[in-house]
């Protein structure tokens, strides 16, 4: 019998503990799946929760934002789903797949109208039957132990398993929407197994949003297989209620030739972070990593990311842009390790920030782990206030400065919002950007 | 109340005496840091006047302009600044701006990132909002913006860069005058608008300036070369000095300045 060193738990870590073992016992799932689930439920009970000793979490005490663990959302009922149709963000020209309080949608996602080369299936029911896709879930683990991965892949029940097929090209955006609608504390696991083959093109939306007042906990995890000449955009939209804790894991692997890019903008949650892990695993790919966070009141969000160079000839390059006004916290980690095979990697990471709030703060921790000698890498952090001379130009021309601070720092999101390729989609960014900036003005 | 000691022209029942004056300033002192820049100046514009105001390199001419538009680096420490009777000094710059001042900066700014034309119309429907009046539609903004650019050799693509972005010297001057022309203030005060200007470019400049003239508006403008005054031809020439006027004259002011400089007014220069 082993002894618990860490006798001191927060009820949130027992009750997550407990809760994962009694899904277990209810759910039990056979073969790979079901190791899994119980390796990750018993490294959960074993390590629960960071605290900011531990170096990924150092600037995010997730033990202490996690001190209530709310109970398991249940069965979606029908009024819950209308109410998500009607909240959720529309994007035109998209086609969505709804999650309400984190479970399937059934009513209002329509997977038979996916466009063509596109599948889908709920997990739930990839579970139960089986898909050989699932095999690739849970196979692209971080190397270190991952709390909230670990809870989501021990939860593991409710999702969506997406396969694109080789050489599609898919012109429609795939929005997954997950809105939040219950008005109690509840917490939702979900879980995106995305399979994308070979010279396939496709772009994915994910939405997370809900209302402001309700200490709800979502974790949504992500796993992203990118073959060989694939070409995948992913945009995610955070806008969680302000009492809200947000856990995100995306997890991707590139194989050869392969272009990925991300952007996330996150305005919601109380606490929110998005962990990171990219993986070169073919050479001559490329990566473009950015996003706009948006901080107000006391809110905290964190962005941390791994991007592994493990073959050459890769190129990744990170731009975070993060506005913080009034107490808010915002947090930018980036580590880029550089193997001894990846010759001629080209990383490049910048973080720059704002500082509207005089009890802004605003922590960047870049590290660069190379043991390739024939490299170029290099990482660089910002920090300020709006120029004085920009404002007054502004003011000058009668533009009233709460509207002058909306447009500069319009100007300064911009710059990373731009990387966004689809223009409407890149608009209904802006818009969310200027419509956020304005209300908590 | 003593009625000798009226200060503001009591209203339509009163006497007309002061309806002329729009920009009144007297015994102006500001400093920025500890450095006094402006020591006492006094200025009076009437509706429909131009005057130059001519001087040596330091004199404060910019920082003049500066605090009357409001930019906050510098302190104002005794002395008033009215615009039609109005407190300047008390106003946010961007209230000054509503109120119909405009200055064409000495050297305008790169915005990156705010596209011109989104930063022409904010400042247009804002000035026009703080005045009650109603937005300027889409294609009446479009067309006045076409047609003032047209008249100034600004292109469409400039247009859609971000504010001053990319413009060379002379395109950022001319890019100041479209704004004046869009905003139509009452009171312009063109800081140095002809340096850096080629010999076209002062002429359309100069056009654009004096199509603005009229008995409703007043110009402020600053300059060290009487070629600009042979195409915006003012009323009143003043000379600053060591953040004060010293001199005042009529338009052949400026001629004898460019002949002889600024020695008589003990500068070393
Ligand atoms: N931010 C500042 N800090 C310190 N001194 C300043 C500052 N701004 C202006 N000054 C000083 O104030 C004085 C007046 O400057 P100002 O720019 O008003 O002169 P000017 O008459 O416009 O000169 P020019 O003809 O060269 O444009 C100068 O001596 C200048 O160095
Ligand atoms: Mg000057």
């Amino acid at each position: 019998m082993t002894t618990d060193i860490r006798t001191l738990r927060t009820s949130g870590e027992e009750a997550f503990a407990q809760a994962a073992e009694a899904r277990l016992a209810a759910e039990p799932t056979q073969g790979r799946i079901g190791e899994l689930r119980r390796a990750a439920a018993s490294a959960f009970a074993e390590h629960g929760l960071p605290t900011r000793r531990v170096e990924e979490w150092k600037y995010t005490d997730l033990r202490a934002a996690v001190r209530e663990a709310p109970p398991l959302a249940g069965e979606v009922t029908a009024s819950a789903e209308a109410e998500a149709g009607l909240r959720a963000i529309a994007f035109p020209g998209t086609e969505r797949v709804l999650f309400v309080n984190g479970a399937y949608g059934r009513g209002a996602s329509h997977l038979g109208r996916l466009p063509a080369g596109v599948s889908a299936v709920p997990l739930a029911a990839a579970l139960a039957s089986g898909s050989p896709l699932l095999d690739r879930i849970g196979g692209l683990a971080p190397q270190r132990y991952d709390a909230a991965l670990a809870l989501n892949t021990a939860m593991l029940r409710e999702g969506l398993v997406i396969h694109v097929s080789a050489g599609a090209r898919v012109e429609t955006p795939i929005h997954i929407a997950h809105v939040f609608t219950a008005d109690a504390p509840l917490s939702t696991f979900t879980r995106m197994l995305v399979v994308v083959e070979e010279g396939a093109q496709v772009a994915f939306i994910e939405s997370h949003q809900g209302p402001d007042g309700i200490a709800y906990q979502a974790n949504a995890a992500t796993e992203f297989y990118v073959g060989d000449g694939a070409h995948v955009d992913l945009i995610r939209v955070q806008e969680e209620g302000d009492r809200a804790l947000h856990l995100a894991t995306l997890v991707v692997d590139m194989g050869r030739d392969v272009a990925f890019h991300a952007f996330q903008l996150a305005t919601g949650a109380a606490t929110a972070r998005l962990s990171l892990y990219g993986r070169f695993s073919g050479s001559g790919s490329h990566a473009g990593i950015r996003g706009v966070n948006l901080l107000a009141a006391r809110q905290h969000g964190d962005v941390t990311m791994v991007l592994d160079h493990a073959v050459p000839h890769c190129e990744s390059r990170e731009l975070f842009k993060t506005v913080l006004k009034d107490e808010s916290h915002g947090v930018f980690q980036g580590k880029i390790i550089v193997r001894p095979d990846a010759q001629k990697t080209d990383g490049r990471m910048m973080s720059q920030s704002l500082l509207l709030g005089e009890f802004a703060q605003m922590d960047n921790k870049p590290e660069l782990e190379i043991f390739a000698d024939d490299v170029q890498c290099g990482h660089g952090a910002t920090a300020g206030a709006l120029d004085d001379d920009l404002l007054f130009y502004l003011l000058s021309r009668g533009i009233p400065r709460p509207d002058a601070e909306v447009l500069l720092v319009q100007a300064f999101v911009g710059e990373a919002v731009e990387y966004v390729e689809q223009e409407d989609l890149r608009e209904a960014l802006m818009a969310r950007i200027v419509e956020r900036l304005g209300k908590a003005g | 109340m003593d009625p000798s000691r009226v200060d503001f022209p009591p209203g339509p029942a009163g006497a007309p005496m002061d309806t002329m004056t729009m920009l009144d300033i007297r015994n102006l002192h500001a400093r920025i840091d500890d450095r006094e820049i402006l020591k006492g100046l006094d200025l009076t514009l009437n509706a429909g006047e131009v005057h130059a105001i001519m001087g040596p390199n330091g004199s404060g001419k910019s920082t003049l302009s500066y605090v009357l538009a409001g930019k906050d680096d510098y302190e104002v420490t005794e002395g008033t600044a009215t615009l039609d009777g109005e407190d300047l000094l008390e106003m946010e710059p961007d209230a000054r701006a509503a109120a119909g001042l405009f200055l064409a900066f000495q050297y305008p700014i790169e915005i990156p990132g705010v596209a011109n034309m989104t930063f022409l119309r904010t400042a247009l429907n804002a000035q026009r909002k703080a005045r009650g009046e109603a937005e300027i539609s889409t294609p009446d903004f479009l067309r006045l913006v076409k047609e003032k650019a047209s008249d100034l050799g600004i292109s469409q693509e400039m247009l859609r860069r971000g504010v001053n972005v990319g413009f060379s010297g002379g395109e950022k001057k001319r890019n100041e005058i479209l704004q004046m022309s869009i905003l139509e203030p009452k009171l312009c005060i063109l800081d140095e608008t002809d340096s850096g200007l080629d010999i076209d470019a002062l002429k359309i400049v100069a056009q654009g300036v004096n199509a603005l003239r009229s008995p409703k508006r007043a110009m402020l403008v600053i300059t060290h070369y009487q070629r600009l005054l042979d195409h915006i031809v003012p009323d009143v020439v003043h000379v600053m000095h060591q953040g004060r006027i010293v001199r005042s004259g009529g338009k052949e002011l400026a001629l004898e300045l460019e002949a002889s400089g600024y020695a008589a007014y003990g500068d070393a220069a």
